[in-house]
């Protein structure tokens, strides 16, 4: 299995959808082949159309709000010694976080192809909230299938969706998170194909929706690409790039552009949910050597028992809650282009206790996982290393949370 | 290549009727029942369908989902289900059995094994809800040596030219999906509107055997009777549903379903 240079990792995949010609693919109800060969056909001509770039670029620009910034953690790289601690502070982006470049790119695909409602899938709640709101934007109905113990644990983005007008339909199925969520979304799609479009919420599901996320979501490494070069003349020799993956929409969108230097140069650390200190439930298939298995149209490392029934997982960052990752995670941890580790609950509280403490920033329980291990690594590096985390979530929604763990004065 | 499934359509035919298909979650409610199940709707059922439990079911509805939630929360493993089916023959040798279910399972297993163990244990076609064609033709190919027909799944959206690909890619029998909706849905369109797009299945090759499914219960069975075969599922699964909350037997509740289904088609 190898990484080809040059052509895009979205592009990598053969005929039939699949990397490295085992992830992936589109295993999907019969009904569903239309409407995605469709899909296809609508993205790979837009990609590729001058104008359709300039327009997203023109949303990205005015209404997400890019560039987001690029800062140094001053405070902490004292604190922590070692490398130069620094965040691309993702959460920035209109609406607080990254699924709003891939809701953008659904949303504007969606009134190409005449599509009045769009319906689509969230654990955290961001990928709801965004498309709620981008929805919005271009005129078009939205449905948002949530599990109902994600209902509960993520109340601010609800409501927010509920504000946009979107319809949040509770899912009562399986373990109620982001795995039933997608699931219910995925057969509301199946009936209803003709009338809707399906945005999945990230680099998951059959390979199209895992290609138009990546493709969405590389936003942020182009603008990190120009703000490194901005701020150190060239990019730096030895670079790190951290960042939290559930699904793995922000840390490949923070990595693409990157994706042809040489790992000893540009290093990419993932850093999965590995769930409370004392369970043994986690959401880290690539750590823990999860087996190959079907989620969701799509071949990849998933957390399952040996019959094939996918196993529950648990984390106290509902956005990292997915017993699945992406097909391009599985194909870069094989090809070895990215490491992958995993945060327990308590390191990534922890985590998030450092950073608020010491600097103007508060990232939400996803990207705090990715903290916990840049911190614990930095101390290791020389001054000249450039370890950047991705902040792509903001903890306004984890209030609750962090309030119930930590205690009132750090929310 | 002719297996049970073949004979199951003949007989149909002779007595001039849709052959009549069932439904059934393997291991719903209990291992013990759902084989009882298969056992009393036998004599009125031709082709018996098993369902494969799977949690992260992407084209089942509530009613079907709820009977596979529950039958893995009793435990059922694929083994148990191989041995439901074996138990089975023994009772009604001749008596057609497909599976179907989502690839994960029949991935995890094994292809090869999964076959074999079909073969041994008496499976005569399968139906893999989430394994289109072209991406199943090397398992299909498979069954096939194994005499055991790989049922392929047509749908509304299907377009024609992928239609012609897929019949001529397929064993003898042919399901048809009669509108776009997860198991278990209101028939939302007429069904003369099914049988317009069974018609141009039968037209592209009229010695297949097409059966139709989804939204088929006792009150719509009777006008898709033209069919070579229809397919019950989630009207038998609610039935299972409603008997355990009114303490009532399944068994005999399914029965009577099942009996009544078969007397608006004969």
């Amino acid at each position: 299995m190898k990484l080809k240079k040059g052509i895009p990792v979205i592009d990598q995949g053969d005929k039939l959808g699949f990397w490295g010609g085992k992830f992936g693919g589109n295993f999907v109800p019969e009904t569903l082949k239309k409407p995605i060969e469709d899909l296809e056909i609508l993205f790979n001509k837009l990609k590729k159309d001058k104008k359709f770039i300039n327009e997203r670029d023109k949303y990205f620009k005015n209404w997400v709000g890019s560039p987001t910034r690029f800062i140094k953690l001053e405070n902490l790289t004292e604190h922590v010694g070692g490398a130069q601690i620094w965040s691309k502070v993702v959460s920035d982006a209109n609406g607080g976080a990254h699924k709003i470049y891939n809701a953008t790119v659904h949303c504007l695909l969606a009134k190409r192809s005449g599509k009045k409602v769009i319906c689509g899938d969230t654990g955290a709640g961001y990928a709801g909230k965004m498309l709620s709101m981008a929805a919005k934007k271009f005129g078009l109905k939205c449905k948002i299938f949530m599990g109902v113990k994600d209902i509960q644990r993520q109340q601010p983005n609800v409501r927010a969706m509920k504000k946009n007008g979107a319809e949040v339909i509770p899912v009562y199925s399986g373990s109620q998170t982001l795995v039933d969520a997608v699931s219910e979304c995925m057969r509301y799609w199946v009936a209803n194909c003709d009338k809707v479009a399906m945005c999945v919420g990230s680099t998951v599901g059959p390979a199209v929706f895992v290609r138009i996320c990546g493709w969405s979501t590389s936003q942020i490494s182009r603008e990190l690409k120009t703000q490194l070069v901005d701020e150190f003349g060239s990019i730096p020799k030895k670079l790190k790039l951290y960042n939290c993956v559930g699904g793995g929409s922000s840390s490949f969108g923070f990595w693409n552009e990157f994706m042809d230097y040489d790992k000893k140069q540009c290093e990419f650390i993932g850093v999965e949910a590995g769930g409370p200190a004392k369970s043994k439930k986690h959401a880290a298939p690539l750590t823990y050597g999860s087996k190959i298995g079907i989620l969701h149209g799509a071949a990849q490392y998933v957390n399952q028992n040996t019959d094939g029934q996918i196993e529950e997982t648990e984390s106290i960052s509902a956005g990292l809650d997915y017993p699945g990752i992406s097909p391009l995670h599985c194909f870069l941890k094989d090809t070895k282009r990215a490491r992958y580790i995993a945060a327990s609950d308590e390191e990534a509280l922890n985590a998030y206790k450092l950073v608020t403490k010491f600097e103007k920033l508060k990232p939400s329980l996803e990207p705090s996982h990715a903290f916990s291990v840049a911190i614990a690594e930095a101390k290791r590096f020389s001054e000249d290393t450039i370890v950047v985390v991705n902040s792509c979530g903001d903890a306004y929604k984890d209030r609750a949370i962090i309030e119930r763990r930590l205690g009132k004065k750090y929310v | 290549m002719s297996n049970l499934i073949s004979y199951a359509f003949k007989k149909a035919k002779s007595e001039k009727r849709p052959a009549l298909l069932t439904y059934t979650v393997a291991g719903d409610s209990s291992k013990k029942q759902s084989l009882e199940i298969l056992k009393s709707i036998s004599k009125k059922v031709d082709i018996l369908e098993i369902g494969v439990p799977h949690n992260t079911p992407v084209a089942d509805g509530s009613q079907i989902q709820t009977s596979s939630y529950r039958a893995i929360k009793n435990g059922i493993k694929v083994n148990d289900i191989f041995k439901i089916v074996k138990d089975f023959k023994k009772f009604d040798k001749y008596k057609p059995v497909i599976l179907m279910g989502y690839y994960n399972m029949i991935f995890q297993y094994g292809e090869n094994k999964f076959l074999r163990k079909c073969k041994i244990s008496g499976v005569n076609g399968l139906i893999v809800v989430d394994l289109p064609w072209p991406e199943n033709k090397k398992f299909a190919s498979k069954c096939k040596k194994k005499s055991i027909f790989f049922i392929q799944l047509l749908s509304p959206t299907t377009t024609k030219n992928r239609l012609k690909n897929i019949i001529k890619d397929s064993h003898e029998m042919i399901y048809f999906i009669s509108m776009l909706s997860t198991t278990g849905g209101k028939l939302k369109v007429s069904s003369k509107e099914i049988l317009f797009n069974y018609d141009k299945i039968k037209k592209i090759n009229p010695k297949k055997n097409v059966v139709i499914g989804f939204g088929i219960t006792e009150k719509t069975i009777k006008s898709l009777k033209k069919a070579d075969g229809l397919v019950v599922g989630s009207a038998i699964c609610r039935e299972i549903t409603n008997s355990l909350k009114k303490r009532q037997n399944p068994v005999t509740n399914v029965y009577n379903v099942v009996n009544r289904l078969k007397n608006k088609i004969k």
